[in-house]
C-alpha cells in the first residue's frame, strides 16, 4: 500500500507526537489522534501551529501530537491568555489550545470567559471527563447533578455547560462531540481549521481510572447511550473539488472564512445553527431531557476575530523591523516641545 | 466687613523686611474633585517657565470627589525638589482639613484661606490672608453652576500677586493646560485676574517668600515618571501591551495608547504596529505578555503591588521557562483599600523573587522621569537578551507627579534581541538544544513559532536542555545551576549605580528610586548642619554589580535609605553580601504613606550617629495628609 501523503506533501508521521502517559483506553488518547488526522488531511504546515495547554491530564496532550509544532505548557486555568498573547504577537500563526474539564470550568473560567468574548482565533478544547484526574478523580464544574464518584460520594451542584456558555458570551464556532464518535470528532476538529475566530469545542472524553463507573454520566456506557447527534456534519475543504448536492430543506450550507464549505444535516426543522437563541434552546433542552446533543451547535462565520477588531498590520507583530516600530526623532522632538 | 480692612488688620503684626527667593513650598489643601487640579499644574508651570526649579506631588485620596487632597509645590533655586517637610504657605481651601492644617505649620509661615473659614485666630504666630472667594467669583463666573470650578483660579491670581509669579507666565500656562478649550480658557483668565487684582487691592505682603526669574530650568521639560515610561517602550519598539487598571499604574499603558495611535499606525494602511488589551485582570496580563514574548514580541504590562502579587506563578513559569516580557511596577501603599493612592518602595523583595520555587527576578530602578524612559529601553534589551521577565520599579511619587528633566534623548543603539537562533547558527552549532549552554555565559539560544526553526515544546521546571520533559535530579540540578549561571551574568549587563564618594568620610548612603532626591539634599544638611561628610551611592538594578560590595568596604557605617517597613533592599544585600559588609549596614526608613524628604533622613541619619536626640527633634510637624481621610 501506497503511503499516504497531503496536499503539503507529507505523511502522517511529522503530525504525531510523542508517546502517550495518559492511561490506556483514555478519551484523551482518541482526540489527540484526531487531532493528528485533521492536521494531516488538512496539510498545515506543523512549523506555523502552536499548541497550548493549561494543567491536567488534559493538559498534557498537546506533547502527544503534532511534534513540529511549538507547545506552551501554561499554568493551571491560564492557557487563553498565553494563546492570546501568542496570536496578538503573530496573527500567522494556527493556535490549538487543549483544556479539561477543571482547567476550563473552575480554574479558568475567567480566562476562558473572556476568551470567548474577544473571539480570538484559536481552536480551543475541552477534554471534558467531569473530573480531575491528575490528583486522582475530584468532581468538576462539568459534573452533573446526581453524578458519582468512585467511592458514592454524589454531587449536588449544577454542571457548568461550557457550550452554552460559549454561545452566550460570543464564540463563533461551537461544538460538542464524544472521543468515541472518531467521524463527528474529526470532521468538527477539520471545519475549525477554517474557520477564523474562536472555535469551542466540548469533547466527552471519558476518564477510565476515575470516572468510568457506573453512577457517573461522563462513562463511556453512558455517554454512548445519551449522545443526541445533531446531525451528520460534512466538511468540504476549499482544496477539494467537490460539489455536494443537498437538499436546502434538510441540510444548511455554510461557508467558512478560508472558503471551506460545511453542510449541517438538520435535525429539526426549525433549528439553524447560525440562530444563537435557537443553539442555546437545543442545548438546554437536550440536558432536561438527560441526554447531551453533539454536533456543530453554533457558527458565525462572518464575525470579526480580535485580531481583526484590533486593526493589526498584516505581517506579524514579532518580527517587524525597527524602523517600523521605532518612531523618527521628528516624533520624538515633537513630544519633548510638547511637554515644555 | 470689607475684605481689604480685614486682611490689613488679620496679617501678622511683623512686616515682611526678609526676603526668601526661590525657596519655599506651597501646600493646597482642597476637596478632591473640586477642580483644583488646573489651577495647581498653572501654578506649578508658571513658576517653571520662570526658569526656577520646581516639583509638583499630589497627595490624593483614593475618591473620586469628596475626600480631602493637597497639592505640594516646592520652588527650589538649588534644584532641590524632593518633598519639603515644612509647609511655607498654605493655601486652605477645605473646611473639613483647614484647622489642623494650620495648626501643624511652622511658625512663620503664611496661610491664605476661604474668608468663611475664619483661621486667622488659630495661631498668633503666622501670617494671614483672607480671601472672600465666593465674592470675587460671582463677579468674574455668571453661570453659577461653572463658579466651583473656576474659584480655583482666583488663588492663582492672589499668589502671582503676592508671591511675584508673572502674570503672562500664568496665562501661557493656563492657555497650555486647557488647549482647545476657548471658553473655559476666558473664564478661568477672568477668575485669575480677579485674584490678582483682589490681591493687589486688599492684601498687603507679609511673608517672605517670592519668586524671581532664573534660568535654570530653560530648555527643560516637566512630565510625569509614567508618560516618560510609556514614551520609552514606544521607542522600544514595543509591539504588544496588556494590563488592568490599577492606581497608581493606570496612566503608564493610558499615555502609552495616546502616543501609539498618533505615532504607530502605518501610514500607508491605517493600521496597528502594536497591540494594546486591556485584560480582565493581572494574571491574564501577564499571560497575554509570556504569551506574546514567547512568540517573539516584545511585550509588556504595567501594574501595582497588588497586581505583582497576582502575576506571582506566572512569573515563575517565565523564569523557568525562559520567556521576556517588561513589567512596570509602579510601587504604592498596601494590599485592598486603605491608602492605593500613597507612595512606597514596598515590593522590591516580593518583586526580586516573586513565586514559588527558586526564582530570581532582574529589576531596574528609576529614580528620575528620564531613567522611566531610558531605562524602558533597558528592560527590553534586558529581557529578551536574558529572555526572562524584567521588572521595572517605579513608584507612585515617580509615576503620578510632574517632574522637571532635560529633554529626553532619541536612542542610537539598536534593539537586543538577544539570542535568536537562526540557519547560520544552527548550522555552526550542529546541535540544538532549546536550554544548552554553549556559549558558557547561561543563556541559551531560544525559537520562535513561525520561524520555521526547530520546535520545542515549552513548560516550567521539569525539563533536560533539550526542552524535553524530565523529572530526573540530574537534570533539575543541572538546569537550576545554569540559571545562577544566567542571573550572574545579568550583572555584567545591568545598569551600573551612580557613586558620589567621599575620600576620608566614615559614613556612607545607599538610596535607591525616588529616594534619591531627599538624599541629595540631605548630604548638603548633613554637610551645613553637622558638618559630616558622607558617600552616596544609588543603586539602579538588581542583581547588584560588584560595586555594592567595594563602596561598602570604603566607608565605616552604611545607612541603606528605603521608603518601607522592613528595610527590603537591605534585606536582599544580607542574602549575598559577606557578613563583614552586612556589619556595616544599617536603616533609615520612612513608611507614612508619603514621598520621603531630606530633613526626615538628616534627622534619623543623626540619631542613629549620635549627633542629636530623638527629642531634640522638631515636634509638631505633622505634613497635611497623614491624617484619615475619614470614609
Amino acid at each position: 500500500m501506497a503511503t499516504k501523503i497531503n496536499r503539503i506533501g507529507l505523511e502522517m508521521q511529522p503530525y504525531r507526537g510523542g508517546k502517550t502517559t495518559l492511561c490506556a483506553g483514555c478519551g484523551h488518547n482518541a482526540i489527540s489522534e484526531r487531532i493528528v488526522d485533521a492536521f494531516f488531511e488538512m496539510g498545515v504546515d506543523s512549523s506555523q501551529v502552536v499548541k497550548l495547554s493549561g494543567i491536567g491530564c488534559s493538559s498534557k496532550s498537546p506533547a502527544y501530537f503534532l511534534g513540529g509544532a511549538h507547545g506552551f505548557n501554561a499554568v493551571h486555568g491560564r492557557m487563553p491568555s498565553v494563546g492570546t498573547g501568542a496570536m496578538l504577537a503573530n496573527r500567522k500563526l494556527i493556535a490549538i489550545g487543549v483544556s479539561g474539564d477543571g482547567d476550563t470550568g473552575a480554574i479558568g473560567i475567567g480566562q476562558f470567559v473572556h476568551l470567548m468574548r474577544r473571539n480570538v482565533p484559536i481552536i480551543y478544547i475541552i477534554e471534558d471527563n467531569g473530573c480531575y484526574g491528575l490528583t486522582k478523580g475530584q468532581f468538576s464544574p462539568t459534573a452533573d447533578l446526581g453524578s458519582t464518584l468512585k467511592t458514592g460520594i454524589v454531587n449536588d451542584l449544577p454542571p457548568i455547560d461550557t457550550c452554552a456558555l460559549a454561545i452566550q458570551l460570543g464564540a463563533s464556532f461551537v461544538a460538542r462531540s464524544f472521543s468515541g464518535d472518531k467521524k463527528q470528532l474529526l470532521s468538527i476538529l477539520k471545519a475549525s481549521l477554517s474557520h477564523r475566530g474562536t472555535c469551542m469545542i466540548d469533547v466527552i472524553s471519558p476518564c477510565v481510572t476515575f470516572n468510568d463507573h457506573e453512577g457517573s454520566t461522563k462513562s463511556y456506557a453512558y455517554a454512548k447511550e445519551h449522545d443526541e447527534v445533531l446531525g451528520e456534519v460534512s466538511f468540504v475543504p476549499f482544496f477539494e473539488d467537490i460539489s455536494v448536492d443537498y437538499d436546502p430543506g434538510t441540510t444548511k450550507e455554510v461557508e467558512l472564512h478560508d472558503g471551506s464549505k460545511l453542510y449541517l444535516k438538520k435535525v429539526a426543522e426549525d433549528y439553524d445553527p447560525t440562530n444563537k437563541f435557537e443553539a442555546s434552546r437545543l442545548i438546554h433542552e437536550a440536558a432536561r431531557r438527560g441526554e447531551f446533543a453533539t454536533g456543530i451547535l453554533y457558527i458565525e462565520p462572518d464575525k470579526d476575530d480580535f485580531v481583526t477588531l484590533l486593526n493589526l498590520v498584516d505581517e506579524p507583530l514579532a518580527t517587524l523591523p525597527l524602523e517600523r516600530t521605532r518612531p523618527g526623532r521628528e516624533a520624538l522632538d515633537e513630544i519633548m516641545e510638547s511637554l515644555r | 466687613m470689607p475684605p481689604g480692612d480685614a486682611a490689613v488688620h488679620e496679617a501678622a503684626p511683623q512686616p515682611a523686611t526678609r526676603r526668601i527667593v526661590n525657596d519655599f513650598s506651597i501646600q493646597v489643601a482642597t476637596v478632591n474633585g473640586s477642580g483644583s487640579q488646573t489651577a495647581n499644574l498653572v501654578l506649578l508651570r508658571s513658576i517653571f517657565q520662570m526658569g526656577v526649579p520646581v516639583s509638583g506631588k499630589n497627595m490624593f485620596p483614593s475618591n473620586i470627589a469628596g475626600l480631602p487632597t493637597w497639592f505640594t509645590i516646592r520652588a527650589n533655586k538649588d534644584g532641590f525638589i524632593g518633598r519639603k517637610k515644612e509647609v511655607d504657605f498654605l493655601v486652605a481651601m477645605n473646611p473639613e482639613t483647614a484647622r489642623e492644617d494650620v495648626l501643624s505649620l511652622e511658625p512663620g509661615a503664611a496661610v491664605l484661606y476661604d474668608a468663611p473659614l475664619k483661621l486667622k485666630d488659630l495661631r498668633q504666630d503666622l501670617v494671614f490672608y483672607s480671601v472672600p472667594y465666593d465674592k470675587i467669583v460671582a463677579e468674574v463666573c455668571k453661570d453659577a453652576k461653572l463658579r466651583r470650578l473656576v474659584k480655583n483660579m482666583i488663588y492663582d491670581g492672589v499668589l502671582s500677586k503676592l508671591l511675584g509669579v508673572d502674570m503672562g507666565q500664568m496665562e501661557a500656562a493656563l492657555r497650555k493646560q486647557l488647549g482647545p478649550k476657548v471658553k473655559a480658557i476666558e473664564l478661568n483668565l477672568g477668575a485669575l485676574k480677579a485674584g490678582f487684582e483682589f490681591a493687589e487691592h486688599h492684601l498687603e505682603k507679609q511673608d517672605p517668600y517670592v519668586v524671581e526669574p532664573m534660568t535654570k530650568t530653560a530648555g527643560m521639560i516637566l512630565v510625569e515618571g509614567n508618560a516618560a515610561g510609556a514614551l520609552g517602550c514606544m521607542m522600544a519598539g514595543v509591539t504588544v501591551v496588556a494590563w488592568y487598571p490599577i492606581t497608581p499604574s493606570s496612566s503608564l499603558p493610558e499615555t502609552l495608547i495616546g502616543y501609539m495611535k498618533k505615532y504607530r499606525v502605518d501610514k500607508a494602511t491605517g493600521k496597528a504596529t502594536f497591540a494594546i488589551v486591556q485584560a480582565e485582570d493581572e494574571i491574564a496580563s501577564i499571560g497575554m505578555v509570556i504569551g506574546a514574548g514567547w512568540a517573539g514580541a516584545r511585550a509588556m504590562t504595567s501594574t501595582a503591588g497588588p497586581g505583582i502579587s497576582l502575576m506571582s506563578e506566572f512569573a515563575g513559569l517565565a523564569y523557568y521557562a525562559e520567556v521576556p516580557g517588561v513589567v512596570f511596577d509602579i510601587q504604592r501603599v498596601g494590599p485592598s483599600t486603605g491608602l492605593p493612592t500613597r507612595t512606597a518602595q514596598g515590593d522590591m523583595l516580593t518583586t526580586a523573587m516573586v513565586s514559588h520555587g527558586d526564582t530570581k527576578h532582574i529589576m531596574l530602578i528609576p529614580a528620575s522621569v528620564q531613567e522611566c524612559y531610558t531605562m524602558a529601553m533597558d528592560a527590553f534589551d534586558l529581557a529578551e537578551r536574558f529572555q526572562t521577565l524584567v521588572f521595572v520599579m517605579s513608584d507612585l511619587d515617580l509615576g503620578m507627579n510632574s517632574w522637571m528633566s532635560d529633554p529626553f534623548p532619541y536612542p542610537d543603539t539598536p534593539l537586543d534581541r538577544g539570542k535568536l537562533l537562526d540557519k547560520a547558527t544552527l548550522e555552526r552549532l550542529g546541535e540544538w538544544g532549546r536550554y544548552m549552554d554553549v556559549d558558557g555565559d547561561g543563556i541559551p539560544y531560544r525559537t520562535i513559532p513561525g520561524d520555521g526553526l526547530p520546535a520545542y515544546f515549552t513548560r516550567g521546571s521539569g525539563h533536560n536542555e533539550k526542552g524535553q520533559y524530565s523529572e530526573r535530579p540530574d537534570d533539575y540540578v543541572k538546569n537550576l545551576d545554569r540559571l545562577v549561571r544566567k542571573f550572574e551574568t545579568a550583572r555584567q549587563y545591568v545598569p551600573r549605580p551612580e557613586v558620589l564618594d567621599e575620600p576620608g568620610a566614615d559614613i556612607a548612603i545607599i538610596g535607591y528610586g525616588t529616594s534619591h532626591w531627599a538624599i541629595d539634599e540631605s548630604l548638603g544638611q548633613l554637610r551645613e548642619e553637622a558638618g559630616m561628610r558622607a558617600a552616596y551611592l544609588r543603586l539602579r538594578a538588581y542583581p547588584f554589580t560588584d560595586d555594592l560590595g567595594t563602596f561598602i568596604d570604603r566607608y565605616q557605617r552604611v545607612y541603606v535609605v528605603e521608603q518601607n517597613r522592613d528595610a527590603q533592599m537591605l534585606g536582599l544585600m544580607r542574602l549575598e553580601l559577606s557578613s563583614d559588609r552586612i556589619a556595616k549596614l544599617r536603616s533609615v526608613l520612612h513608611y507614612n504613606g508619603l514621598p520621603i524628604d531630606a530633613r526626615s533622613v538628616t534627622d534619623d541619619l543623626l540619631v542613629q550617629e549620635g549627633r542629636k536626640t530623638k527629642e531634640s527633634l522638631h515636634a509638631g510637624v505633622i505634613a497635611a495628609g497623614v491624617q484619615a481621610g475619614g470614609e
